[in-house]
Order: structure tokens, then C-alpha cells, then sequence
């Protein structure tokens, strides 16, 4: 039987974990359990959840940082900071449409499993928001690092580490963030009928335009239905979201259209459109199916997005949409995950990140969810989390076979 | 003088064999390569941290990674020191040697290797200057954010090892937020990349960590940044005040009021003074403190955001607000601003300290800045990032009296754990070096700075890279 433990304090969780690591037993870390798909699949002696070690500790609007503890749901850090015109720029996706998994995400499991969305590769990951952690290691020992300040290279950065870590190298207690308001005024620039590599170039040709834009999607027609219930215009659409003061955008949307116009057909999409396709995009909705179809979510540069897609296409059945200018690739496999040939094209294409974010418990069990690595790095990371928990009592396995 | 911070002893067996590691460094590296004259070593002695110096054993100039590599094997598999160096700007004696240290100069790997501008980057070598990945990009619209004062001289490589922030990083971000790949060569001549074009990678985030490890982790010998749009113009404009506080109160609502300009700078009235002298900008002299605010858009957009900020200004009494006209008033503006520190070396030595505190607190940790440093008999001038909290005062004294000196830094020391005590921290962008050192354990418990050299170990098991810097001398694990 798995023994299960909600402490309600760092000092409960720091007991929890300092008896687990003399019994030598390994604990699951467990925020919301919504995103249970990430990583490898964990088989431990205890769970340990943060469920009950929750709220928001310190909200300073003006300063635009805010304190929380690792259980808060990440629902309320949203609603708290939505009553004073912020949010959490990174746009954290919500993993329980695609894994069709119930539960309140925490913000606790948003760090630690870096989570972002689509303003990401403009504005930042979580990891570039996160200012400071309190986490318990291995041992049982609370560390502090990171403070609550914008500017701060007083000694490692631990914070970074941290973040993406899956709690594989400590459980954080608390976490202190940036936040951003929330722009007054957004709008969609559409352009429509493009194939992916049209729309690679036309996202480029946005990104060197002075327009700021804050997302930029390509969506080829086998899923722009699934977006907006069906509004947008016929044929792929290729969306760039532009926020900020209302003259400014509408501005901006001029000056975007006027330069996109030899890509094909230009529109545009009103603020409340452009929150709820935004949010989709970043929800991956086409693929929240009800399936456990294998879902790929791969990383690379923007140039080499649609050259991936174009290549496996000839090779075996795949679905894909395109976020972070063309260098997120949503991959959705008919049938076979294919890791080998998904995995070799990537490191053809000048390299990145693929990861297996779903897929059945068999293959779950034999492939990867992330990238294997370099030897050199594999053993640095394996002397890495041998620093923060020598007995491997968290999630052992859920990065890397040692890790 | 006497020296307040000490370094690590210098081993003994290591300065014995002088001569045969020069020989084996020698072999290992082109001709003319290595330095070991007594002469030609002088200019390596220190860094911007003026106070302190010490000659190296010798100082290698590698012209390739593979050389890093051999050099850095060599040394740890004699137990020699080695200290990073790029430009040698670091304002915290991050790049001062020891007695039995190899220096490992980055200058002679200063290409650019790859401009990139359909997925907006730039691949260059780690010797090669901040400024000149601008300028490389510059004709083509696009510009490399973190924009330190000292961008003319200090190197990719330097940048990366403090973490380095500037002006503009108020809203572009700071140096391991625009790093989005490196090629690292650790402590045993192991060459590893982490990162690339793509925004994410597998496994644990050690980039994030290299960034700012102050050359103790491994030596960088290749980037990759991020490139961005320049903006369609920019616009710094003055706000002068009647009194610092006011001006500190006004920064904490401009952000407050959720407005985020790209840059805003404070100067207090000793600072104006200063690089209004050297750089004749136009500053006015009869304020007590001013801001550089600077606002980037088209001329609509830069309109609107200076009304917002003028309505908020307005509420704190703001007694000059000045337009600058032309590019070449923008230059000068800028000029006056990023020369602060070379115009107040022209006048007296000093030390910058570089706390960074909550913007609330920013008119208190002013206001007692100047009394502390007034407690001590000594000057200060007040030039900083002020949008977020990062604060630079340059405390004036005469280096070549020993009190002078003892007194400047202990006024530093109290500085700096005023910003701890109000929530902030010890260095903001100019990192830990051997200056701020013995201070760590007022802003971190002992378990804290543990686990942060326990990782630091990770990468470096013999403390071979950098050994003297960033964690106190005393409570290390031993090697
Ligand atoms: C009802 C239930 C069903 C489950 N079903 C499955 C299943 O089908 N497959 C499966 O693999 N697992 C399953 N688990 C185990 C559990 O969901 C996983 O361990 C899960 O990944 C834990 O994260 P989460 O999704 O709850 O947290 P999230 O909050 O979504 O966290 C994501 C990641 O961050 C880590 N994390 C969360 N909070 C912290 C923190 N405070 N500090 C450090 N790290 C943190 C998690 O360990 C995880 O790696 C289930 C658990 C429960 C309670
Ligand atoms: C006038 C003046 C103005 C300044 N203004 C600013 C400012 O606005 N913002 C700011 O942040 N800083 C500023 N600085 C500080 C300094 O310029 C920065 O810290 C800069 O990044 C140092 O770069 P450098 O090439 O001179 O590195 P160095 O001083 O040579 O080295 C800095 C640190 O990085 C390590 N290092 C160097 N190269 C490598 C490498 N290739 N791999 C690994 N480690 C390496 C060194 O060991 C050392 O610890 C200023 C300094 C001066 C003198």
C-alpha cells in the first residue's frame, strides 16, 4: 500500500522527508496531480503531497512580485493578481485538457515543471519570472536561495536549477515570482492560407518588424477549425498577437498588416478573441482529444520547426501546429510515437528539446519523456542531484534513468 | 595598505614547480601565447576592483576551445588554479589572479561566429565585446539587449560570468535572460554545450546556472544570444527633483502605476555634477536628483507613455522635465550616463557597491546611504538602475590612504547589509568576487551557502576555477 502524507508545514515536510531518507524509501512529489503525464512515469514507497501547504504569503502590486506557498492552487495566485490587473506573463499552460486528468494545478508544480506558454519565447519562461525558492533537499534541510528582488547574482543561481527540476532535487516550500499587468489592449493579426513554411517566413519577417509582438502561431488548416469554435477565416492561419496601450496596438496592427500583406490575406481579432485563441494555443487544444494518442512537444529553432514536420510527414502519420514563432512544434503521432525518427530529425535540424508529454502506459515505460543527453552532461546532472539528494529518495527515474 | 579581504593561501607545491608549468603551458598553446614575464603579467594583476592585487603564475591566451580544454586538463591535473578572464571590467575583483594561478585569458577568441536573423541570434566567441554583437546587427534593425556601461570593452564572456545587466534591462531583462545557449569547457577539459537555437532543452536547467557562477563552474568559449527588433525610436528624457527621496518615491509609482519604460536611471546631485562635467549632456545642476527615463516606440506611442509618466512625476513635485530634441542630445544624455563611473575615477578613487532592494524601500536605503557614508567622514555619489531597485553608490576616497581605505569599505560593507535587512540583496549585476565575499552569510543562512558550493562542486570537485571568490574563505567543504 503507497502511505501518503500532506504536511501542512515545511517543518512537516522537512520530518517527512528526513524519516524517508533514513528508511531509505523514495517519495513521490505531488502538487495538484494534474500534470502526472510529464516526465517518466515514477514508482514510489510514499507520496508526499503539498496540498495542504497553501496561500499566498506576500502580494506587493506595486513592487509586481508575489510570495506563495508550493500548494497554492494555481487558480487562486490568478485570481488574486487578475483583482489588481496582473498575471503571470509566462502563461502557464493548463496540462489537464490534454491528459483529460482532473485536480487544481499548484503553483508549486508550475515551477518545478517550468511551465509556459506562448509569451514565452518573447517575454520569458517560469523560470525567468521565478526570483527566489524555499525548498527542503534530501536531507531534510531547508534552503533558501534567490530573494525577492528583480536583480539579484548574489551566489549560484539555485533558482534556476530549480525550476524545471520536476522535484527531483528538492520540494519547494515557497516561491517568490514576478508578475506583469495585464496589457489594457490585445488584438490577432490573421494571416490566412499560408502553408508552414510560407508561415515560418511571414512569423520572421513579424519578429524583425518593430511591432512587439507577443505571440506568434502557426496553425495549418487540419486544426484551425478547432480553434475558436470554427471563426477563424478559411484556410492555415498564421496569428500574431499584439498587446499593450489601445492607440499603440491599433498602430501596430497597421504597420504588421501593412507588412504581411504580400504573405496572403490579412485580418484581425478583437481583444476577447485574441484572449480566448491565445489561450487554446497555449492549451493545445486540437489535441485535447480525450485520447492518449502520443503528443510531442518539441523545441527547436523557429527556421527548423516546419522542416521537421515537412520530413516526418513523408515517413509516417502526424498532426502539428506551431507556436513560439514556428519553434514549438505540437507533434501528434496517428499511431506509433516513432521516438527514434522524431528524435534523430530534431538533432538533424541543428538539435532541441523533443519531449514526450502523452502517450499509453507502454510506451510511457519505454521511451524517454525527455531528450537523452550528452554522457558529459548526464553524469554532471547525476553529480548534481547527488548534492541535493544523495539517497535519490524524490521521483527517482522521472528526468532520467538516474535522475 | 592593509588589505580586509584575504585570499586563499597560495600552495606552496604549486609555486615550487613555477617554471616546469610554464614550460608544460608553453608546449600546450601557440607560440606567443602564454605569458610568464614578471612585466608583461602587471596588466592581469587586477580588475576594475583597484584595491586589491596579485600577480598570476603565468596567463594563458588560448585562440581556440581545444586550447581552453588542454590548458584547463593540465591544470587540474596538477592542482593548479586557473582565473577566467575577459576584459578584466569586474567592479568585484572577479578577475583578480593569485600567486599560483593560471590565468585564463578569453581575449584572442573574439569572433563572431554565426548572425542568425531569421531565428534572431548570434553565435560569437566569448572574447568578443557586448557592443560589438550590437553593432554587428545593428544595420539590419536588431540589437543585443543587456547593455552594461562598460559594453565597449567588457566580453560576451565576462557578461555571462556576472550576469551582467545594464540600462536597458529594465524591460529586455538581464544576461541569462537573453543567453539562450553556451559551449562550456569544465574543470577537467570536458567541452560541453547546453542550450542552442532552441528556447527549451532537456534536463536540468544548467545554463541558468552557469549564468552568473563567476567562472567557478567551467569556461565559456562560445554563446548563442538572442537578438531583438530595434525599437521604431527611443526617447530619453530628464525628470529633475528637489530631493533623491523624491525621485525614488516617483520610480516606485511609475512602476507601480504598471508602466514600464525600457530604462530609468537615477543620479543624485554629486553624480550630476560629475558626469555632467565630463560629458557636457545638458544635466540640469539645480536639482538634487534626476532621472534618465527613457521611452521607445513610435512618436504616438512614446507621447503616451510620457504623459502617464509625467502625471506620476508631477505628483512628486518634479521640478525640470526635458525633451531631448535631436539624436545627438539622445547620445549625449546616454553618454554622461554610461560614462558615470570612468568621470568619478577622473576625480577620486572609488568603490561601487550594488545592492539591489524592493522599490518601496528606495528612498529609505538612499537617505541612509547618505548618512552611513557621512558617519564614516567620506563622499558618496549616487548612479543607478532605479527601475529595479539597483543601486550603485560610488563611495570616494583616496586609495592611497590605508584609513581612507579601511573606512570606504567598511561604509560599503554597512551599505550593503542595509539592502539585505530591507528585503534585498548584495549584488545586483557586479557579482560576489572577492568584494562582497564575507557578506554571504548575512544574506544566507549556512545551510543555504552549503548547498549552493555543494553544487559548485558538482562541476568543480578540487575548487580548481576561481577558488578564491564568492564563498567565504572559512566553513568550505574540505577538497
Ligand atoms: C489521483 C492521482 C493519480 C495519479 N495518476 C498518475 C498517473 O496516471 N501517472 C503518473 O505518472 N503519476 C500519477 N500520479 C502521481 C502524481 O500525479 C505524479 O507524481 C505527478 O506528476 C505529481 O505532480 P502533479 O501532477 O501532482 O503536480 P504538478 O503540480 O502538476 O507537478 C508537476 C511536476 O512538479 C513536481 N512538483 C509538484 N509540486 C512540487 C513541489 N512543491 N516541489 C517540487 N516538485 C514539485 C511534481 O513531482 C511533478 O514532477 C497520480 C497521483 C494522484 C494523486
Ligand atoms: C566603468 C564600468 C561600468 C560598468 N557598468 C556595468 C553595468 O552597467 N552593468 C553591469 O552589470 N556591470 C557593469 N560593470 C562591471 C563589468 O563590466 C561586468 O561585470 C562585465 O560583465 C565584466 O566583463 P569582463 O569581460 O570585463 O569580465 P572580467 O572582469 O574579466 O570577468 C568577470 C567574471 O567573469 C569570469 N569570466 C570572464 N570570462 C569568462 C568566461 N569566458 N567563462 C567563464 N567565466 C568568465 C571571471 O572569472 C570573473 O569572475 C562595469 C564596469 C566598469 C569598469
Amino acid at each position: 500500500m503507497i502511505v501518503h502524507f500532506e504536511p501542512a508545514s515545511e517543518e512537516g515536510i522537512a520530518s517527512v522527508v528526513r524519516s524517508a531518507a533514513a528508511e531509505r524509501v523514495t517519495l513521490a512529489i505531488v502538487g495538484g496531480g494534474t500534470r502526472a503525464g510529464l516526465g517518466n512515469p515514477v514508482r514510489t514507497d510514499r507520496t508526499l503531497s503539498t496540498r495542504r501547504l497553501s496561500g499566498i504569503v506576500s502580494y506587493n502590486p506595486a513592487e509586481m512580485t508575489m510570495s506563495a506557498l508550493a500548494g497554492t492552487p494555481l487558480a487562486e495566485v490568478e485570481a488574486a493578481l487578475r483583482a489588481k490587473g496582473q498575471m503571470l506573463s509566462f502563461e502557464p499552460m493548463d496540462h489537464r485538457p490534454i491528459f483529460a486528468t482532473s485536480g487544481e494545478p499548484t503553483i508549486g508544480g508550475v515551477f518545478a515543471a517550468n511551465v509556459s506558454g506562448p509569451r514565452r519565447y518573447v517575454a520569458g519562461a517560469a523560470r525567468d519570472n521565478l526570483l527566489g525558492v524555499r525548498f527542503v533537499n534530501g536531507a531534510g534541510d531547508l534552503i533558501k536561495a534567490g530573494g525577492r528582488v528583480m536583480k539579484n547574482v548574489t551566489g549560484l543561481d539555485l533558482v534556476k536549477l530549480m525550476a524545471g527540476s520536476y522535484g527531483t532535487l528538492g520540494i519547494l516550500t515557497e516561491v517568490t515570482f514576478k508578475v506583469l499587468p495585464i496589457p489594457p489592449a490585445a488584438a490577432t493579426v490573421v494571416v490566412s492560407g499560408l502553408n508552414d513554411a510560407e508561415a515560418a517566413a511571414a512569423m520572421a519577417e513579424t519578429m524583425a518588424q518593430p511591432v512587439e509582438a507577443s505571440g506568434a502561431a502557426h496553425l495549418p488548416e487540419s486544426v484551425r477549425g478547432r480553434f475558436l469554435d470554427g471563426a477563424l477565416p478559411d484556410g492555415a492561419a498564421t496569428v500574431l498577437r499584439l498587446e499593450g496601450l489601445a492607440d499603440s496596438v491599433d498602430l501596430r496592427v497597421e504597420k504588421l498588416t501593412a507588412a504581411l500583406s504580400r504573405f496572403g490575406s490579412v485580418s484581425r481579432l478583437d481583444a476577447e478573441a485574441t484572449r480566448l485563441l491565445w489561450a487554446e494555443i497555449r492549451d493545445v487544444k486540437p489535441y485535447a482529444d480525450g485520447t492518449r494518442r502520443p503528443l510531442w512537444r518539441v523545441s527547436v529553432a523557429p527556421s527548423a520547426g516546419h522542416q521537421l514536420v515537412a520530413a516526418l510527414r513523408l515517413q509516417t502519420g502526424v498532426d502539428a501546429f506551431y507556436d513560439w514563432q514556428g519553434g514549438l512544434v505540437w507533434l501528434r503521432m496517428e499511431a506509433d510515437a516513432e521516438a527514434e525518427l522524431v528524435r534523430r530529425y530534431v538533432g538533424a535540424l541543428g538539435g532541441g528539446h523533443a519531449g514526450l508529454v502523452r502517450a499509453g502506459d507502454d510506451v510511457r515505460a519505454r521511451v524517454p519523456a525527455f531528450e537523452p543527453q550528452a554522457p558529459a552532461v548526464v553524469q554532471l546532472t547525476e553529480r548534481i542531484r547527488a548534492r541535493f539528494d544523495p539517497a535519490r529518495i524524490f521521483n527517482p527515474g522521472r528526468m532520467a534513468a538516474n535522475v | 595598505m592593509p588589505e580586509m579581504i584575504g585570499f586563499l593561501k597560495p600552495k606552496q607545491a604549486v609555486l615550487d614547480r613555477r617554471q616546469e608549468i610554464v614550460a608544460d603551458l608553453k608546449d600546450l598553446l601557440p607560440k606567443g601565447c602564454l605569458i610568464s614575464e614578471e612585466r608583461e603579467l602587471k596588466p592581469f594583476e587586477t580588475d576594475a576592483f583597484l584595491a586589491y592585487r596579485r600577480l598570476p603564475l603565468a596567463v594563458a591566451l588560448p585562440e581556440t576551445t581545444e586550447q581552453v580544454a588542454a590548458v584547463l586538463k593540465y591544470c587540474s591535473r596538477y592542482g593548479v588554479p586557473v582565473v577566467p578572464r575577459g576584459a578584466g571590467t569586474s567592479l568585484s575583483g572577479g578577475a583578480i589572479p593569485q600567486e599560483d594561478a593560471v590565468v585564463i585569458g578569453l581575449s584572442k577568441m573574439s569572433r563572431i561566429l554565426d548572425i542568425d536573423l531569421f531565428n534572431r541570434t548570434a553565435t560569437v566567441q566569448a572574447g568578443v565585446t557586448n557592443l560589438n554583437i550590437s553593432e554587428a546587427v545593428s544595420a539590419d534593425g536588431f540589437f543585443y539587449a543587456p547593455d552594461p556601461s562598460s559594453q565597449l570593452a567588457c566580453t560576451i564572456g565576462g557578461n555571462i560570468g556576472m550576469n551582467s545587466g545594464g540600462a536597458h534591462c529594465l524591460k529586455y531583462g538581464v544576461t541569462t535572460n537573453n543567453l539562450l545557449g553556451v559551449k562550456l569547457v569544465l574543470f577537467d577539459g570536458t567541452v560541453i554545450e547546453l542550450g542552442g537555437k532552441a528556447l527549451d532543452a532537456a534536463g536540468y536547467d544548467l545554463l541558468g546556472l552557469v549564468c552568473g557562477s563567476e567562472g567557478q563552474l567551467g569556461i565559456v568559449t562560445e554563446a548563442t544570444v538572442r537578438l531583438i527588433a530595434k525599437p521604431e525610436g527611443a526617447r530619453p528624457v530628464l525628470f529633475g527633483f528637489a530631493s533623491s527621496e523624491a525621485a525614488g518615491a516617483c520610480v516606485a509609482d511609475v512602476i507601480g502605476a504598471g508602466i514600464i519604460p525600457v530604462a530609468m536611471e537615477f543620479m543624485d546631485k554629486p553624480a550630476i555634477e560629475i558626469c555632467e562635467a565630463f560629458a557636457l549632456a545638458g544635466y540640469p545642476l539645480d536639482v538634487e536628483a534626476l532621472l534618465i527615463v527613457e521611452v521607445e516606440g513610435s512618436e504616438a506611442e512614446m507621447d503616451a507613455m510620457l504623459q502617464r509618466i509625467i502625471e506620476v512625476a508631477r505628483r512628486h513635485g518634479v521640478t525640470t522635465i526635458r525633451e531631448c530634441q535631436s539624436a545627438l542630445e539622445a547620445a549625449l544624455i546616454w553618454k554622461g550616463r554610461k560614462s558615470a563611473f570612468g568621470a568619478t575615477g577622473r576625480i577620486a578613487d572609488y568603490i561601487c557597491m550594488d545592492g539591489t532592494v524592493p522599490l518601496s524601500q528606495l528612498s529609505h536605503v538612499l537617505r541612509k546611504t547618505g548618512e552611513i557614508v557621512a558617519g564614516y567622514g567620506l563622499r558618496v555619489a549616487n548612479v543607478f538602475h532605479a527601475g529595479d531597485g539597483n543601486m550603485h553608490p560610488l563611495i570616494l576616497y583616496n586609495i592611497n590612504d590605508p584609513e581612507d581605505a579601511a573606512r570606504a569599505e567598511a561604509a560599503g560593507n554597512d551599505i550593503l547589509k542595509l539592502c539585505v535587512d530591507v528585503g534585498g540583496c548584495l549584488t545586483g549585476e557586479h557579482g560576489v568576487g572577492i568584494e562582497k565575499r564575507d557578506l554571504m552569510l548575512h544574506q544566507y543562512s549556512r545551510n543555504d551557502l552549503d548547498q549552493q558550493m555543494a553544487t559548485r562542486a558538482a562541476f568543480d570537485p578540487e575548487w580548481i576555477l576561481n577558488p578564491s571568490k564568492v564563498f567565504p574563505l572559512e566553513g568550505r567543504p574540505a577538497a
